[in-house]
């Protein structure tokens, strides 16, 4: 209990930072509006060649913005000592971890979900009908992304070219989890029912597990700094 | 270098000549795809090891981790530059191999495709290990992603053979086991024990050589 209420304290202390400051998310809703851009522009004005790729555009939105947004995810601790006040944290340090990948989760999925409007308004993309299928898929794809991209983003903060790092480590790892994400997304905006996609969310959840457990256990290690 | 070590050295040596006059002189040639088939004696044993090295890799960071023994960090380290080393020469050889079988250098093919995501996956464990100047640090975050990167293998596997497979039936011809004669698999074995010893041998020299280092730094 006290294990949870360690992580719901970190979750807690980064939600008010952010609340006050509106760094990350304000930038990110910029940089997700400019994504939207970008896509329009590289690939024309054509509607079918944008609707044929939209589950790949998606994702990559995603992943660009969560790159973007995770990278900076421990940075913050790195000012006024906030480090050696996570290293002087009572108990199993662990809890830290899972409270920066909840933190780290919901800043995801927030800006997932302006991206998924975004895309309602510029691509025609029927956010009404799909809205309910692709819930277990965008979430279950965000927590792989974020169980490891918080792990690497407490290990890149400490080097000097992290926002080269960063991705470089990061996307490799990810390609399960982007394929799965972008099939089953796919299958689900071609009015496919989630049993169809059943081997892709398993998929999905499997790497969940496997990433969250891999954090929990060796995050200890990641923050001795 | 020590009398075992020059001995693993000629052991290996002995045993990839003996490998490749197998290969090019002994097994009989292949009866559809002729002499390029020669290469899956270096192909398939190339990535059979790298398999291993990575296997080595994940247990040596796991051991760094639970005792913070160097020796497990400069096994690691050596075990995945060997890795990365003979999954290149994987690629590269199946590359070699699709162009006159495939009519292609590449293609999107499930085991090229696993076989390259491993391979950038520990280039940057390579990167990682090059970026970070505090030694103890370093291999504190290598051994992370170590264990991160071999657990992700399979599902890398899994994913990309479903990308593949699933939804698009491969037209392509496929390296599946046809009835081989035996003196393939005779052929087959002992460039597999030449390239095990061969990797045996790199990974003894480059750990002693990041023993020097650390005795040369300290």
């Amino acid at each position: 209990m006290i294990y949870a209420r360690r992580a719901w304290i970190v979750l807690w202390k980064d939600l008010l930072s952010e609340r006050r400051s509106k760094e990350t998310l304000n930038a990110l809703f910029f940089f997700s509006l400019l994504l939207l851009f970008l896509f329009q522009f590289t690939l024309g004005a054509d509607r079918e060649r944008l609707v044929a790729a939209l589950p790949g555009l998606l994702w990559l939105g995603f992943i660009l913005s969560g790159l973007v947004g995770l990278g900076r995810a421990f940075l913050a601790e790195r000012e006024n000592d906030c480090w050696e006040g996570l290293l002087l944290a009572p108990g199993d340090k662990s809890a830290i971890y899972l409270g920066k990948v909840a933190g780290n989760l919901l800043l995801m999925l927030l800006v997932e979900a302006i991206l998924l409007v975004l895309f309602a308004v510029f691509f025609n993309l029927d956010l009404a009908a799909h809205l309910l299928p692709l819930a277990p898929v965008i979430g279950l794809g965000t927590i792989g992304f974020a169980a490891v991209g918080t792990l690497f983003g407490a290990m890149t903060a400490h080097v000097r070219a992290r926002e080269l790092l960063f991705p470089v480590l990061l996307l490799p790892v990810q390609v399960p989890v982007l394929l799965g994400a972008v099939k089953a997304t796919e299958a689900v905006l071609l009015g496919e029912p989630l049993a169809a996609v059943g081997h892709w969310l398993g998929l999905l959840a499997a790497a969940d597990v496997i990433y969250l457990t891999v954090g929990v256990l060796t995050f200890d290690a990641v923050l001795e700094a | 270098m020590s009398g075992l070590q020059r001995g693993l050295g000629w052991l290996a040596v002995a045993s990839l000549t003996a490998g490749i006059v197998m290969a090019l002189g002994v097994a009989p040639r292949e009866a559809t795809q002729g002499n390029v088939q020669r290469i899956m004696y270096v192909h398939v044993p190339a990535i059979l090891i790298a398999y291993l090295a990575f296997a080595v890799v994940l247990v040596a960071s796991v051991i760094y981790l639970w005792r913070r023994a160097a020796g497990a960090d400069r096994l690691a380290h050596a075990s995945a530059e060997v890795g990365v080393v003979f999954t290149g020469i994987n690629i590269a050889t199946g590359s070699i191999w699709g162009k006159p079988t495939w009519g292609t250098w590449w293609t999107w093919d499930a085991r090229l495709t696993s076989a390259s995501i491993m391979f950038v996956i520990y280039l940057g464990y390579l990167l990682l290990r090059a970026m970070i100047e505090d030694r103890e640090r370093g291999a504190r975050f290598a051994a992370v992603l170590g264990i991160v990167a071999a657990l992700d293998i399979p599902l890398v596997h899994f994913s990309v053979y479903w990308w593949r497979t699933l939804h698009q039936p491969s037209t392509l011809l496929r390296p599946g086991p046809a009835p081989m004669d035996p003196t393939f698999v005779v052929a087959l074995t002992i460039n597999l024990v030449a390239f095990a010893l061969l990797y045996a041998y790199f990974l003894a020299r480059r750990v002693r050589l990041l023993e020097r280092e650390e005795q040369v730094l300290a």
